[in-house]
This record gives structure tokens, C-alpha cells and sequence, in this order.
């Protein structure tokens, strides 16, 4: 066809009819429904009682833009309240009957007369690290997934998108990065994988580098127990979890500032361009089915995570505690490692050892509180650790102050994605060069403001 | 999961312009539909292949395309990412559009979800307005009744005037009825008169000015009536659709 007919063609259309584009469009759009609406309501029987109506209801305060986002924070907060407050007293039971279990290994070994070596590295590395991860992860998880898998049932998880629109659109993101950052609190891979659903490869890509700032389920439990020690610990009794639900909900919300800021940064910067619009649509509450979220939650994904940890923990165990056995230059690899970075991670307010635990746990990041109290228990006094009491006695031994725990636990949320999830970036994006973006950009993020943190409570006379 | 090439998206259907003889041997069956009201499942269940089903809406935004036989005769099922309108807002919808309008398959499957059907005759409408070839398949039909909605397909095909076919899906109802249905659509078995919207006075009026013109410049292989709503609406999009028709057209020149 002719240009020139073409055109004609859209000007004839242009005559042919008295109203603007916009209007065309609405009448048009009008019939449509309405004949939608006609044939529906010709051809459908609903219920008398319309549990459309509940979802109308329901929506007004989930997505309202006055109480839709404290609302959601509130819901957060509960579930991670419940977790922790329900958490404490199975994991002290747990950890009891597990480092029980070690005493009576430590004993058999002794009758049976077992080189020391083999009871270092089996009992005391292997076997205790696991214990570890066991009594430290499974308690939260085994709350935290069946709460968080009933409100993902519901249909919760569009409505946070829903809320969060605005703000991601205002950084010039995708709205569905609320999506993939919902994944991300399981699994920083799953999250990372879930970009998928992000059409345009600017705003999947912004979606991937900063899905990290999510502290998958791996970080959670560090900083329940962090909370829990060090804030709920100074607070009375009654409040203690209250406190500590204070700070992990406070964490995960500067993850989410973070991420906005971040993706601001990139889309300014290295990957310019306007945010594409998109229709997300809000399926129906549901009631979830209790009993099956549960199994499914507890056999898919708890024992799941947990296996995947134990694999990891057991052999990273047994590493550490020939770290920590072997000589060199007078004192042990670990804690010669450990002084090495003790500059650097003084800077940051932490220490040589637990930097050099979060290096360690680069496999999986469930490991690194676990590697970090043997390196600490490895380095002189045996001690008990079956309450959260020590726990705190053996780290503020080790110097530990508040600020050292608020360090940690910011850290924990920037720093570089554990070795899956930079594997699985790199498969989605097809680029080293971006996976290598994706260790950096946290790490730097993590560096400056656990730099800053420390350096203004040390201006302010705090610490 | 799929890998990334596939994943990637839009470019990946390729607009073939010279199958419409070739396919003869084997119909094309499009399934349309809005996000999330079960293509994917019902595309495993139709071709009996297993791709990747998910509870978001917009977890399909990859190609798949299968296969089945019926009667002796194999059929290619194509599913079309999810979209609530044919008047595209991102890229992915304009592929459901397009592949309606150029590859023009033997029939287009449209999946509606019985728990909210207004919302998904509206699509059904709007794919009507293209082509007549149309099956619609109510699917959900089970979760549906666990609300306590009874969706009469039966009285929804007397007033569409094409097949409709009541599924569930999940559990394989209603497959080879819907099977038999689309064989019959393609074949011509079936007459099908399809309804159609009727716009105010104002509309109409300039659609009947217009339609004799595109008529003579595009002819009747695409629906006239598609094309001047279209050119009402001032759609700038959809000029390489009208340059393909205008070329397949001969009495361009004429003009």
C-alpha cells in the first residue's frame, strides 16, 4: 500500500466520525463491556452470598493507598513476631537434646579410645555445626513458612506488588520486582528466577541485581537469633520479642529502601529507561487450606531448605575445625586468616573472624552464624551452648557490643549472594559481567553502610 | 523451566505469511485467553505434554507449541501468552493480535475462567470481531461451583452463536468434547453465526462509511469491520497488518 493511501485511508477514518480518538475509543469500549456484562449476567448464576463482596471489602484496606502499606507491614510484623516468640523455646529444646546427644558421642568416642583428630573433626566439626544449623534454623522455619505460605495462598502476594507500584515505578522499576523480592524472602535463586515474569530486559535485569537485599530464609534465622539475643535480651521479658520483631521488621524494610534506592541509582545511571505500565491482576482471597499449607510447607520447603543447609553445614564444619587445628606462623589458619581481615572488618564494625564467616559461607549463607561460633568456640574455651544466654556470654567474650550485632545483621542483608544464587544469575542473564555486578553491588552497599553505621556511633559517643 | 532464548519472548513467533495452504495437512488451534484462567493446563491436557504451569498470573510468557490427533488427523495447538484485551498495552499482547490477524489459525481457542466471565467475554468478544472460527471453553468450571456460580455454557452459545465448551482443566473435563468441537469449527460442520457488538449510532454510522473503502483496498481476507473500528480508533499499530493485506490485495492499483 501507498504511503499516501495509507494515510488517506486514517484521515478518511478521522472524518468519518465527529468525535475525538479518545472518545471513539470509549464508546467503543463501552459496548464492550456492557455486551460482556449482558451475556455474563444472561448465562451465570452467582450465589446468593457473593464472596465477590468479601474480596471488594477485603481490598478496600489491603490496597487502600492510606492503610494498604502499614497493613501490610502489621502482617509482616506478626508473622515474624510469631516466629520469633514461638521459635525460642523449641530451638533451646532442640539444641539441648542435640549437644546432649554430643556429650554421649564425646563419651563413646573416648571409651572406644578414638584418635582425637577423628573426634575434632567428626563430633566437634562435623556433628556440632549441624547441630547448630539444625536447632538455630529449623524452629523459625518451621513457623515462619507455614504463615508466610497461608498468606501467599490467600492471595496476598499481588496485593504487596499492588502497593508497592508507585514506589518502584517512581525509581523507574518494574512493579512486579515486589514479586520476585516476595521469592527472594525464600530463596534469592527462586527470586531470581522469577524476573522471568518481568517483560522488559532493563527492568528484569534491575529485578536480578537487586533481588539480594531480601534476606532469603538462609539470613533469616541470624537475624532472629541476632534480634533475639541482643535486643530482646536488654528489654524486659514481656517485651523481648516485641523488640525483636521491632528490629527484623525494621531490617527488612531498609531492604526494601535499599532496593528502591539501588534500582533508582541503576535506572538513572548504567540502565536508563522509563518503566513500561502493566496490568497485574488480583486474584480472589481464598481461605487457604490450612492442613495441606502446612504439610506442603513443612515437606517442600522447611525440610527442603534444611536438607540443603545440613549438606552444606556438615562438610563446611569439618573444614573450619581444621582451620581452626592446623598450625601456621604460630597460631591456627583460622585465626591467622581472621587477623588478616580484622583491619577491614574493624572498619565495618565487626570483626576478623565474622568476616571472614561470611566468606566462608559463601556456599550457602545458613552456615555463617554456625561457622562463626565454632571458630569462636574453637579458639580456647569449651563451653556449653545449649541456651541463648551463653550464646550472648561467648559472643560479648569475643567483644561483641550492640553495634557489632547491628553491623552483623546489616551486613548479613548486603553482602554478596551465596554461590547458587550467583550461578543462577548468571544462567538467566547469560553474563559473567552481570553476575559480577550482582556480588559487587550489595558487598559495596553492605561495606558503606556498615562503615557508616560505625563511624557515626563512634562520632556520637554511642559505642 | 525453559531456557533463556525461549524465555525472551516476543520476537520468538515467527509471523509466517505464506502457511495458510501448507497447513492444510495439519489446523492450527489458537488458545487465547485472559493471564491465569489455566491455558498452560489446558494446553498440557490437550497435547498431553507437561510445560510448566504456575499460579501467577504471567507465568507464561514463553512460546509452546504441541500437538495432538484426533480422527486420524493431527492438530497444532499454539498457546498465546495471556492477555486481557486485543488492544495491546505491552508488547506480548500485540503477539495474540497479530498471530490472529496474519497467521490466521483454522480456529481460536478462547479460554474463559467461569468464576469471573464478564471480564473474559470481553476478550471473547473482541476475538469474535477478528475471526469467526472461534471455540470458547469455560474453563474452572470446578471452582466455579465450589463458589456456588453455575455458568449455563448451553444458554452462553445461543447467545454467541459459536461453541461453547464447559471444562475443568485440572482433571481432563470436558477435553474431548472440546476436541470433537474444534475438529467440527475447522471442518465446517458447524454453522456458525456469531454474534456481534452492536456500538452506538455514531460508530456504527462511520463503520458503514468506511468499510466499503477498506473493502476495496484490503479485500475479504481480513474482517472489514475489525479494520474500520480500528482505523476509527486512529490505532497507528496496526499498519503493518493493513500493508499485508494490501499487498495480497491485486486491486490495489485500481484505486
Amino acid at each position: 500500500m501507498a504511503p499516501v493511501v495509507m494515510e488517506d485511508l486514517f484521515e478518511q477514518a478521522r472524518q468519518a466520525v465527529s468525535l475525538q480518538k479518545s472518545e471513539v475509543n470509549d464508546h467503543i469500549v463501552q459496548s464492550l463491556y456492557e455486551k460482556a456484562e449482558q451475556l455474563a449476567r444472561q448465562s451465570t448464576d452467582y450465589p446468593t452470598f457473593r464472596s465477590r463482596d468479601w474480596n471488594r471489602v477485603l481490598d478496600d484496606v489491603f490496597t487502600s493507598p492510606l492503610f494498604g502499606l502499614p497493613t501490610m507491614v502489621f502482617l509482616l510484623a506478626a508473622v515474624l513476631w510469631l516466629t520469633i516468640s514461638g521459635a525460642n523455646v523449641p530451638s533451646r529444646i532442640l539444641a539441648g537434646v542435640l549437644f546432649w546427644f554430643q556429650d554421649q558421642l564425646t563419651a563413646l568416642c573416648l571409651h572406644l579410645s578414638i584418635p582425637a583428630w577423628v573426634h575434632g573433626f567428626f563430633v566437634l566439626g562435623v556433628y556440632r555445626s549441624l547441630a547448630w544449623v539444625v536447632s538455630v534454623m529449623l524452629p523459625p522455619m518451621a513457623i515462619f513458612f507455614p504463615l508466610f505460605t497461608l498468606l501467599e495462598d490467600a492471595g496476598f502476594l499481588p496485593r504487596v506488588a499492588f502497593n508497592l507500584d508507585s514506589c518502584f515505578k517512581r525509581v523507574g522499576a518494574h512493579g512486579k520486582q515486589a514479586l520476585t523480592m516476595c521469592m527472594g524472602f525464600g530463596c534469592n535463586a527462586a527470586g531470581i528466577t522469577s524476573c522471568r515474569i518481568i517483560d522488559s530486559p532493563r527492568e528484569r535485569l534491575i529485578a536480578a541485581l537487586t533481588n539480594n537485599f531480601v534476606p532469603c530464609n538462609g539470613r533469616f534465622p541470624t537475624l532472629i537469633a541476632l534480634a533475639t539475643i541482643f535486643v530482646g535480651g536488654t528489654a524486659l521479658f514481656s517485651f523481648s520479642g516485641i523488640a525483636a520483631t521491632a528490629v527484623v521488621t525494621g531490617l527488612i524494610i531498609l531492604g526494601v529502601v535499599i532496593t528502591l534506592a539501588v534500582s533508582l541509582i541503576l535506572s538513572k545511571t548504567v540502565l536508563k529507561g522509563q518503566p513500561s505500565s502493566f496490568t497485574l491482576e488480583l486474584p480472589p482471597y481464598r481461605r487457604p487450606k490450612i492442613g495441606e499449607v502446612v504439610v506442603r510447607s513443612i515437606l517442600d520447603r522447611t525440610l527442603f531448605v534444611l536438607a540443603r543447609a545440613a549438606i552444606i553445614a556438615a562438610p563446611a564444619g569439618g573444614l573450619v575445625w581444621i582451620l581452626a587445628n592446623t598450625q601456621y606462623a604460630d597460631t591456627s589458619v583460622l585465626s591467622f586468616a581472621a587477623a588478616h581481615l580484622d583491619p577491614m572488618a574493624k572498619l565495618m564494625g565487626l570483626d576478623g573472624f565474622i568476616l571472614l564467616a561470611f566468606i566462608l559461607g559463601l556456599p550457602a549463607n545458613e552456615i555463617v552464624f554456625p561457622i562463626l561460633i565454632m571458630s569462636y568456640v574453637s579458639g580456647g574455651t569449651l563451653m556449653e551452648l545449649d541456651s541463648l544466654a551463653q550464646l550472648k556470654q561467648l559472643l560479648v567474650n569475643h567483644g561483641w557490643t550492640w553495634l557489632t550485632a547491628l553491623c552483623v545483621m546489616v551486613f548479613s542483608l548486603c553482602h554478596w549472594p551465596c554461590g547458587t544464587t550467583l550461578l543462577t544469575i548468571r544462567k538467566e542473564l547469560n553474563s559473567w559481567k552481570w553476575a559480577g555486578a550482582a556480588l559487587l553491588i550489595p558487598t559495596l552497599t553492605g561495606f558503606l553502610l556498615c562503615a557508616l553505621i560505625n563511624a557515626m556511633a563512634h562520632l556520637l559517643g554511642w559505642a | 523451566m525453559m531456557n533463556r532464548a525461549e524465555v525472551c519472548g516476543q520476537d520468538s513467533f515467527p509471523i509466517n505469511k505464506h502457511d495458510e495452504s501448507s497447513n492444510k495437512s495439519s489446523p492450527v488451534v489458537a488458545l487465547v485467553g485472559n493471564p491465569n484462567t489455566g491455558k498452560s493446563t489446558l494446553f498440557n491436557a490437550l497435547t498431553g505434554l507437561r510445560q510448566h504451569t504456575g499460579n501467577w498470573p504471567g507465568k507464561t510468557v514463553l512460546k509452546a507449541q504441541g500437538s495432538y490427533t484426533f480422527q486420524g488427523q493431527v492438530y497444532t495447538v499454539i498457546d498465546l501468552p495471556g492477555t486481557y484485551s486485543l488492544k495491546p498495552a505491552s508488547p506480548d499482547e500485540a503477539v495474540t493480535r497479530d498471530y490472529l490477524c496474519l497467521n490466521r489459525p483454522q480456529a481460536a481457542l478462547v479460554v474463559a475462567d467461569a468464576t469471573c466471565l464478564e471480564r473474559n467475554l470481553n476478550l471473547v468478544l473482541q476475538v469474535m470481531e477478528i475471526t469467526s472460527k472461534v471455540v470458547v471453553c469455560v474453563n474452572l468450571m470446578d471452582e466455579a461451583a465450589r463458589q456456588g456460580i453455575t455458568v449455563h455454557t448451553d444458554r452462553l452459545q445461543t447467545l454467541l452463536g459459536v461453541p461453547v465448551i464447559p471444562t475443568a482443566a485440572r482433571n481432563g473435563t470436558g477435553i474431548p468434547e472440546l476436541r470433537t468441537t474444534l475438529s467440527q469449527v475447522i471442518h465446517g460442520h458447524l454453522n456458525l453465526i456469531p454474534s456481534t457488538v452492536e456500538y452506538s449510532p455514531v460508530i456504527e454510522n462511520a463503520v458503514s462509511v468506511l468499510e466499503p473503502r477498506v473493502k476495496a483496498l484490503l479485500g475479504d481476507n481480513i474482517n472489514v469491520r475489525w479494520v474500520s473500528l480500528r482505523l476509527l480508533e486512529g490505532d497507528q499499530d496496526i499498519r503493518h497488518i493493513l500493508e499485508y493485506y494490501s499487498r495480497k490485495h491485486p486491486t490495489e492499483e485500481a484505486i
